[in-house]
């Protein structure tokens, strides 16, 4: 279990973590999604008590990181595959690490061979890929067996082999009973492994939610109509109690399945039809509209794709914590 | 978590790194090497000195002259035990295994300055009898009256020089920056400062000038130095710990 209190961090006049009040819990995987440089790096240091809070409270297991003795037996964390000095064996890299909590050194072996590097545990480390580095990295973070996990952006620049494996790997962590902690930027990746959501964007908290919720929330299907009778056929389809939603200059847009019926509402009554069409929202397109107001490097090109008609994205204000209920009421 | 435990891992961190073998190594070598080699050619040329040079011949000092070179090696040992963790971002993965940042680095300081100690008495010892068996009969014993001291103290100010290297590392964490600060400054600027009569009164009291006091035994006939062999060990101290404690304070308050 993480918990976080009004977790904040300053630097300077920038507010990279805004009041961040949610808690992380175990037997399921949660996932710590926002866009590049949201705040998820930030955050996941201050719960490793490697950053300084500027304000706010983060506790493991109820207690503050520098008070664990032997904090690797509670938590494991990959923060950055990258992290180990290069010209150190693999093995010696996780000796030091084990040493210095009290852990055996047979553990070393076993983690080794848990990530599959035991043929490679004499080589130093700065001949290693990136998904070996990263195994390596996991493998630091398993040392002490710890009830917690936590890592950042795990599956960066692995092959589809490695990215399978350490969706697997969460998995089996979280049935084990342990919290499981992950940050990713990639909502398709959430997708395939979170069972939880917490959503940040510029250092605010913008959704804590049941990954169930939010796929339910989130999944609308809807039919997008384009036609240059425009007005007629809405007179049409409102007659039809059909309800329908204005997105742009030609298109219209109804909400569940109904193309055939609007098409032979259309036919019925002579109306030209440039486009009929069944659409599914993405998950990364209801993240991306989530998120919208909050990214922090725009690429100006319009913006996001939104699904039209869709509820704007959510207005700022509400305190932290029923951000994630308003929005979802919102889009109910 | 234990000190020891953290002692342990630190030890396995310096012995798992090349770098370790081949800083203190070039310091050994490069000692005791270039201390013979001058040993020798200033035995060659006993006839060329001067009576005043001859009646402050220091043979216990002259075998140690290779130390100006080789403290070079050693302050890049002493940097680099704590700049590569920076420099590598094996910091991170350090301080969340070791969240208590004092018992962290008084153990990598332990560490580092215990081996630095081993081997400055090896070097330190070597250098004196080669250097001694260079002068042949210029030469003194170690039992002669404060040799003994002056050849421990070679290995204390070898010890006292990684340490400090290390305290300054621990402020600016870059390898580059603080080696860029340190190696001008012993090899160039110290002597410099020390050599000027106008800057005399104050390169004396740099560390490097100092500390280097222990080693001599004979004391030169114009010498108005104001403090003796451990006075001058006692002033290198003083900046050594003032380094530490500057490297103690910045870690302490910075983000890893």
């Amino acid at each position: 279990m993480i918990e976080l209190e009004g977790l904040t961090k300053r630097y300077g006049e920038k507010v990279a973590v805004n009041h961040l009040t949610f808690s992380v819990r175990p037997g399921i995987v949660t996932g710590f999604l926002g866009p590049n440089g949201a705040g998820k790096s930030t955050t996941m240091r201050m719960m490793l008590g490697l950053d300084r809070p500027t304000a706010g409270d983060v506790r493991i297991d109820g207690q503050h990181y520098d008070r664990l003795k032997d904090p690797l037996k509670y938590i494991g964390a990959l923060l950055d595959a990258k992290a180990m000095h290069g010209g150190r064996s693999a093995f010696n890299h996780l000796l030091c690490l084990a040493q210095s909590n009290g852990i055996p050194s047979s553990r070393v072996h076993e983690v080794l061979d848990t990530v599959g590097l035991t043929s490679v545990a004499k080589k130093k480390a700065k001949g290693f890929s990136l998904g070996m580095g990263q195994r390596l990295g996991i493998a630091g973070a398993l040392l002490g067996d710890p009830r917690i996990l936590m890592f950042d952006e795990p599956v960066n620049g692995l092959d589809p082999e490695g990215i399978h494996w350490i969706r697997n790997l969460m998995k089996a962590l979280a049935a084990e009973g342990r919290t499981v902690f992950v940050s990713s930027h990639l909502m398709s990746e959430m997708a395939l492994t979170a069972d939880h959501l917490v959503v940040i964007g510029q250092g605010r908290l913008l959704a804590d939610t049941s990954m169930a919720d939010f796929i339910e929330q989130n999944s609308r299907s809807y039919v997008r109509i384009r036609s240059p009778q425009r007005e007629r056929l809405l007179d049409v389809l409102h007659s039809a109690g059909i309800t329908v939603v204005q997105a742009g200059a030609e298109t219209l847009e109804v909400d569940g399945g109904k193309a055939e019926r609007i098409g032979e509402l259309a036919a019925q009554h002579h109306l030209v039809l440039h486009e009929l069409s069944p659409q599914q929202a993405s998950l990364e397109e209801a993240f991306m509209q989530l998120t919208a107001e909050s990214v922090e490097y725009h690429a100006h090109s319009g913006g996001a794709p939104s699904p039209a008609g869709a509820p704007a994205a959510p207005s700022p204000a509400p305190a932290p914590g029923q951000w994630g209920d308003g929005w979802k009421e919102g889009r109910s | 978590m234990t000190a020891a435990q953290v002692i342990r891992s630190e030890w396995t961190k310096i012995r798992s790194v090349a770098s370790t073998v081949w800083t203190l190594g070039l310091a050994a070598v490069v000692t005791i090497a270039l201390g013979a080699l001058i040993s020798l050619l200033l035995k060659n040329q006993w006839s060329d000195l001067s009576e005043k040079d001859r009646l402050s011949f220091d043979p216990t000092y002259t075998s140690f002259a290779g130390m100006s070179l080789g403290q070079l090696a050693m302050i890049v040992f002493g940097v680099l035990v704590v700049s590569n963790e920076y420099s590598t971002g094996m910091i991170r993965t350090s301080l969340a295994a070791v969240p208590q940042r004092g018992t962290f680095l008084a153990s990598k300081l332990v560490v580092a300055a215990g081996l630095a100690f081993v081997v400055g008495v090896v070097t330190s010892f070597a250098a004196f009898f080669l250097g001694q068996a260079m002068l042949g009969d210029h030469s003194t014993s170690i039992g002669d009256p404060g040799v003994l001291r002056a050849v421990i103290g070679g290995a204390l100010y070898m010890t006292l020089i990684a340490l400090f290297s290390m305290g300054v590392a621990s402020m600016l964490r870059s390898p580059m920056l603080s080696l860029g600060i340190l190696m001008p400054f012993f090899f160039l600027i110290s002597n410099i400062l020390g050599a000027v009569s106008a800057t005399k009164k104050i390169g004396r009291y740099l560390p490097d000038q100092a500390g280097s006091k222990i080693m001599q035994v004979v004391t030169p006939i114009d010498n108005d130095t104001p403090y003796g062999p451990w006075g001058g060990l006692a002033i290198m101290v003083a900046w050594v710990a003032a380094a530490l404690l500057g490297g103690y304070v910045l870690l302490k308050r910075r983000d890893a």
